[in-house]
């Protein structure tokens, strides 16, 4: 052990934006939930791509149209993406989506359906991803520093062990990509309740942390309109009881030990809004797996570190999640779903700077290429995010 | 040596059970992260892995403190090695 950050390198795609992804998806990402069918019909024609069906897309407005867009677009242009076919229903919003794809300058192909049918746009798209499967796999690793690596964070189905020992885990790691130049995310704004104060505190500016706190009050706000109890059994959840966190304080406490020691706050972000800088972002997201993953995806993180105690199973269909847990029964009955056993560390076998280092040697694995328990089981969830009613 | 529970400051007044199994028959031990410390006492409850004990002796009332920090207010007299839950403990929040 003892990896030395500064020399370290993985092999992944340096795409046409400069970014380094560490998958290679030919991607058919359907615009709105009726063009699923068609583009689940191009990935049964073509071997090599994948299509990402979801629920949403249609008359959605204001805000929620907007973040819409931004993770549909964000995920079609995550590094992790070589090139994109958009199919939509109708060629407006189709063709806003590839647009904003083609922005990172790789190769992005739009079909609607109205006037054509799923058959002729199916048979069209699936033209454009033979053309791309091939441009795809045509494309050579290339070597790049560790620091080129954006790595994201979110644990799930915490419990008691999360804080102990799985989440102070990932800020160990934290601390040391911090340190090394890494990009880096964390978010889960509501389960922040009860440290708000510890994370105000990591704040590197006064701008900084009053915009912190301003997505936290109002998250709040939300909580406090819409509450029918004191959320127990939601946040935390029942899985969450029963692995023994009784409070929400208890639970954010742990949550926000992913964070590290050293690491200061640099920035912080609305739902899938893009970095500008290396450092550590706070993003102001839902505490939901596959939402808060498929956010930081939409933001451009190649890599995501996920915690667990009782066994949360989720993936991403284009990031490869490292699942970690320190709960020896979950260990005991579902290690199939776990990367990193981090368990020693509650019986004093192992110490925190051996697990971080563990963490690190099996980030710099997945972005060679190593599959992790999620992508090898199938996990593929792709959760978007909706602030309110459809039109 | 197996260690029963873990506390992650000494200033806590719970600690975690990390083993299957625990009865409310057994002498446990438990290890003070922060401080790097061993302290054992008995366990008054069966209490399953990841759940709470008390460790230090709590009135309905209390604050609940977990990582040097208030996780919420104690409904019930809670003596130490007992069970610590949300039969016992609710959230200041929401």
């Amino acid at each position: 052990m003892g990896i030395n950050l500064k020399d370290a390198s993985f092999e992944g795609w340096r795409r046409e934006n400069g970014r380094m992804g560490v998958r290679n998806y030919v991607l058919i990402l359907p615009v709105d939930d009726i063009s699923n069918a068609a583009a689940e019909g191009v990935a049964r024609n073509i071997q090599g791509c994948l299509a990402i069906p979801h629920a949403y897309g249609r008359l959605q407005f204001g805000a929620d149209l907007d973040l819409h867009f931004r993770t549909i677009i964000g995920t079609g242009g995550n590094p992790n993406v070589a090139a994109v076919v958009v199919i939509g229903i109708e060629p407006g919003w189709t063709g806003k989506v590839a647009e904003g794809i083609a922005a990172t300058g790789k190769p992005v192909e739009a079909f609607s359906i109205e006037q054509n049918g799923d058959i002729n746009t199916i048979a069209a798209a699936s033209r454009a991803a033979y053309r791309m499967v091939r441009h795809a796999t045509g494309l050579k690793r290339t070597r790049a520093p560790l620091q080129d690596l954006w790595v994201s964070t979110k644990c799930g189905e915490s419990d008691t062990t999360s804080g102990l020992a799985s989440c102070p885990t990932v800020g160990n790691s934290f601390d040391k990509l911090w340190e090394n130049g890494n990009t880096l995310v964390f978010g889960e704004t509501s389960e922040i309740t009860g440290g708000e104060h510890l994370v105000a505190a990591r704040c590197k500016t006064p701008e900084i942390r009053a915009e912190f706190m301003r997505m936290f009050d109002r998250y709040q706000a939300v909580i406090e309109a819409n509450k029918t109890s004191d959320l127990s059994e939601s946040q935390p959840t029942k899985g969450n009881i029963e692995g023994g966190l009784t409070t929400i304080e208890e639970k954010a406490l742990g949550n926000i030990q992913k964070i590290g020691k050293k690491c200061t706050v640099d920035g912080v972000l609305d739902k899938a809004e893009m970095p500008t800088h290396p450092g550590l972002w706070f993003m102001d997201s839902s505490s939901a797996a596959a939402e808060m993953v498929t956010l930081c995806a939409a933001s451009g993180f190649a890599v995501h570190t996920f915690p667990t105690g009782q066994g949360n199973v989720i993936g991403n269909p284009i990031v490869p999640v490292i699942k970690l847990t320190a709960n020896p029964r979950t260990m005991r009955t579902m290690s199939e779903h776990v990367d990193v056993d981090v368990t020693g560390l509650l019986q004093k076998t192992m110490n925190m700077d051996d697990a971080g280092e563990a963490l690190l040697d099996c980030i710099l694995r997945t972005a060679d290429g190593q599959h992790t328990a999620a992508e090898i089981l199938g996990h593929r969830e792709f959760s978007l995010t909706r602030l309110y009613e459809s039109a | 040596m197996t260690i029963h529970f873990v506390v992650h400051d000494e200033g806590d007044s719970v600690g975690v059970v990390v083993v299957e199994g625990l009865k409310a028959t057994n002498r446990i031990n438990g290890w003070i992260m922060d401080q790097d410390k061993m302290i054992d006492f008995d366990a008054k409850s069966d209490i399953p892995i990841g759940h709470k004990l008390a460790v230090k002796p709590i009135k309905a009332g209390d604050a609940i403190i977990k990582y040097g920090v208030d996780i919420g207010k104690a409904i019930a007299d809670i003596a130490p090695g007992e069970h610590l839950h949300v039969h016992n403990v609710k959230t200041k929040r929401w």
